[in-house]
């Protein structure tokens, strides 16, 4: 059976072409990977195979024909024994087959909003433990050593990696003790070798393991950066649902104290872009604790924000014999009805002392704390705003693609209408984090920055 | 060490070598015709074709076992078919369908399965290196004697992760074969111009792993080397590495014109080396298979292709609810 060979699209932008010169000419017996012809594309010559074998029976677009378009008959093959004169069994070739992606990007615009922003309607607002329940004091080190060791012993399959976090108990000491408890095979030393352990961890949890992988600190974790984002969050979507990285990636976040510009970034707006990422930045011990146990079990990679400045202070923790924080469940810190401040980690730092000195003034601040930032509970927020009808954001990150940024564009487009006054976001300043004591502190977030703004949007 | 090439009097079977035969095939007929696709718009964006390095992927699965993982780079299509995953599936992913390994969501370059323990299909180079030694981590871990195979390329061979690898994986003994798959060229740049090394497995010795270099247009050399470097690792030994030496026919994806070396280059190694027509040779002077037993493989293999690409082009594409799926899991189902 004759079969029409057809003008090939040779890059994935070609829609045209020249057919530059034949290699074969009609009557010549070809085989399966012989060079038929040279086809100019966009970008190059490029030679042109057969697929099948056969007989080139006509030649129908001659050498040196410009602007073939792609799929159109370029010449016929015939099999053994047929003659020129045959013509294909499929004389009319189907028409050229628009390429699917732009067809699935046309038809995905319409894709259901609410599928974007995952929020639900109704902000949650149960307590995180029941009312009654002990609680002792703990730090933030302790709770989150608790944590890890709740759940290793809960699962055999999480097991702990990174630098220090074994023999020398962890650099900031949030390991201690774990080594002792459950060994070497479960609590491991590795080189400092960031990317490498970023991706055998990522290997280890498509193998069926739920690894916990510490950075000394976050900054390194743009070595690992490229496992992270490319290879643990995008792999559940890349395999149709078929395997994911069930993990966390753990570590102090942010500025710690005058240890310049390479150790101070703040990563809460970098990983909060990701889909196919959890990320988490707690500010208390108890949500220390009960979201780091969340994050272990959850079956999805999650950055868990740490802060070394956070891990000596105190908070009550709830005795439990299994207490979790759910994701996606912001935490109303403190009641109020003039304006709302939203904050996470040590950002609520500032949100709470400003809100406390906003009370001496008369100003009666909502402070929410996020906790987590994918997903955010924007239900909270937009409830509050309805409410308080003014809001400002406070994170230590830097101004241009900020969290608070994301904030404000969801309040502009939830409830632009019940706002009193423009959203201000404090931040960082858009800056290298400086050495100098006096010249970090000026680069740092303050809590009379955040009272200067909430002064602003109540217009007092 | 000069490179390998297989015993004079291969230990092999007629049936072994017809069953090699036919894989090795079915890999070039496959690329053949996806190269084919492409050329008609139905498959988009990159398409790197196998054609060339079958004798590669075929004598290592030779070697494996029955729960033995693999993970390679976006040139996946070999390994794919060699762990033998469905040709419908493979080439449905490639055009985009619903009826494809990742229900079109990943494309050539990002396929996975779990059902054949094979871990992608990555798209970054020498991302695949330290993801394989994690799945050896995971199974030296769990005790379960099984054995991974980390393909990567020349190129991949000079990304500094491939180093912390071999540094943690002899460090803690892990059962991975790290397979660099030398086929010459970096995309345009051949091994020359990108590094002074003599070899690319002798690296390995500077973190005591032992390694070997393979003649990877000899399916039987590479499934010998394959099957001494599965037993190093299986008797706890720490990972291998298997440097095999291969061409690739075809440009590194369909949009390269290859301009950086010689039609005559190509054409040499098509016919003095070609890993098909070499089992081809053996079987027919060996008198294990007549000309029309082989006829009848390959018309037997050109009908899984045509009902392959037949698949891709009627299965529909993605639901548009896919957009939305798979981005969380909810539970993974773990290893068994």
């Amino acid at each position: 059976m004759a079969t029409e060979i057809l003008m090939p699209a040779l890059s994935p932008t070609m829609e045209e072409g020249t057919l530059a010169k034949w290699l074969v000419k009609e009557g010549d017996t070809v085989a399966a990977g012989d060079i038929l012809a040279e086809i100019e594309t966009d970008k190059a010559t490029m030679e042109f195979e057969a697929v099948d074998e056969g007989t080139m029976g006509k030649i129908l677009i001659a050498a040196g024909t410009e602007g073939v378009k792609v799929n159109t008959p370029i010449a016929v093959l015939l099999d053994e024994g047929e003659d020129a004169s045959a013509t294909p069994a499929a004389a009319a070739p189907a028409a050229a087959p628009a390429p699917a992606v732009a067809e699935a990007k046309a038809e995905a615009a319409p894709a259901p909003a609410a599928a974007k922003t995952p929020a639900a309607p109704k902000a949650d607002k149960s307590p995180d433990w029941p009312e009654g329940t002990e609680t002792k004091t703990q730090t933030v080190r302790e709770a989150l050593r608790d944590a890890m060791a709740e759940e290793m012993r809960r699962d055999d399959r999480v097991y702990l990696m990174g630098e220090e976090v074994a023999e020398y108990q962890g650099a900031y000491k949030i390991s201690q003790g774990l080594l002792d408890e459950f060994g070497a095979k479960r609590v491991i030393d590795t080189p400092i070798t960031e990317h490498g352990f970023a991706g055998i961890a990522v290997g280890a949890s498509f193998g069926g393991l739920r690894p916990i992988v510490e950075f000394m600190t976050f900054n390194f974790s743009m070595q690992a950066i490229d496992h992270i984002v490319n290879s643990a969050a995008k792999t559940l979507y890349m395999s149709g649902g078929q395997m994911g990285a069930p993990m966390v990636f753990r570590g102090p976040n942010g500025a710690a104290a005058r240890v310049g510009a390479q150790h101070s970034q703040d990563y809460a707006a970098w990983y909060m872009q990701i889909p196919g990422l959890k990320v988490v930045m707690p500010y208390t011990a108890s949500d220390a604790k009960g979201l780091l146990k969340t994050a272990i079990r959850d079956p999805n990679p999650v950055i868990f924000l740490e802060n070394e400045i956070l891990y000596g202070r105190s908070f009550d923790v709830p005795v439990m014999d299994d207490f979790t924080v759910p994701f996606g469940k912001a935490r109303i810190a403190r009641e109020g009805s003039d304006v709302t401040i939203v904050s996470f980690g040590i950002g609520m730092t500032y949100a709470l002392e400003a809100a406390e000195k906003l009370a001496a003034d008369g100003i009666d601040a909502e402070v929410i704390d996020l906790r987590t930032l994918r997903p955010m509970d924007t239900a909270s927020i937009l409830e509050s705003v309805r409410k308080t009808n003014r809001c400002v954001t406070v994170e230590e990150g830097w101004p241009q693609g900020s969290v608070g940024g994301y904030i404000s564009s969801v309040i502009m487009q939830e409830a632009f209408d019940y706002l009193d006054a423009p959203v201000i976001n404090c931040t960082g300043k858009d800056v290298p984090m400086p050495y100098a004591a006096n010249l970090e502190k000026h680069a740092l977030l303050t809590s009379d920055e955040v009272v200067e703004a909430v002064k602003k949007v109540t217009y007092r | 060490m000069a490179t390998r090439k297989a015993a004079a009097k291969p230990n092999v079977s007629a049936e072994e070598l017809l069953g090699h035969y036919r894989e090795m095939l079915l890999i070039r007929r496959f690329e053949e015709k996806a190269g084919q696709l492409y050329g008609m718009g139905l498959i988009g964006g990159f398409c790197h074709l196998y054609i060339g390095q079958e004798a590669v992927v075929v004598g290592l699965e030779a070697a494996a076992e029955e729960g033995d993982k693999r993970v390679t780079s976006y040139r996946d299509h070999g390994h794919m078919l060699a762990c033998g995953m469905d040709p419908k599936g493979i080439m449905a992913e490639l055009t985009g369908r619903e009826g494809g390994f990742s229900k079109g969501k990943g494309g050539s370059m990002h396929m996975f399965s779990k059902e054949k323990h094979f871990y992608g299909g990555h798209g970054i180079v020498a991302a695949q290196v330290p993801i394989g030694a994690g799945l050896a981590f995971a199974d030296k871990y769990l005790g379960n004697g099984r054995v991974t195979f980390a393909y990567f390329g020349d190129g991949a061979a000079n990304q500094g992760q491939v180093y912390e690898t071999y540094n943690m994986a002899e460090l803690w003994d892990l059962p991975v074969v790290f397979v660099i798959e030398n086929n010459q060229y970096a995309m345009g740049t051949s091994v020359k111009r990108s590094t002074k090394s003599k070899t690319l497995w002798e690296r390995g010795a500077a973190y005591g792993i032992p390694g070997e270099e393979v003649d990877g247009m000899s399916v039987l050399a590479v499934k010998e080397a394959g099957e001494r470097a599965v037993a190093h690792c299986r008797a706890g030994k720490g990972p291998y590495i298997l440097e095999v030496k291969t061409y690739r026919y075809r440009g590194h994806s369909m949009s390269d014109p290859a301009k950086y070396r010689t039609r005559e280059e190509v054409q040499k190694m098509r016919d003095e080396r070609d890993p098909i027509e070499q089992v081809r040779q053996i079987l027919l002077t060996g008198a294990h298979a007549s000309e029309e037993d082989l006829k009848a493989i390959d018309k037997e293999i050109k009908e899984i292709v045509n009902e392959a690409a037949e698949f891709s082009k009627e299965s529909p594409e993605p639901a548009l609810q896919e957009l939305w799926t798979d981005i969380y899991a909810i539970e993974v189902p773990q290893e068994a």
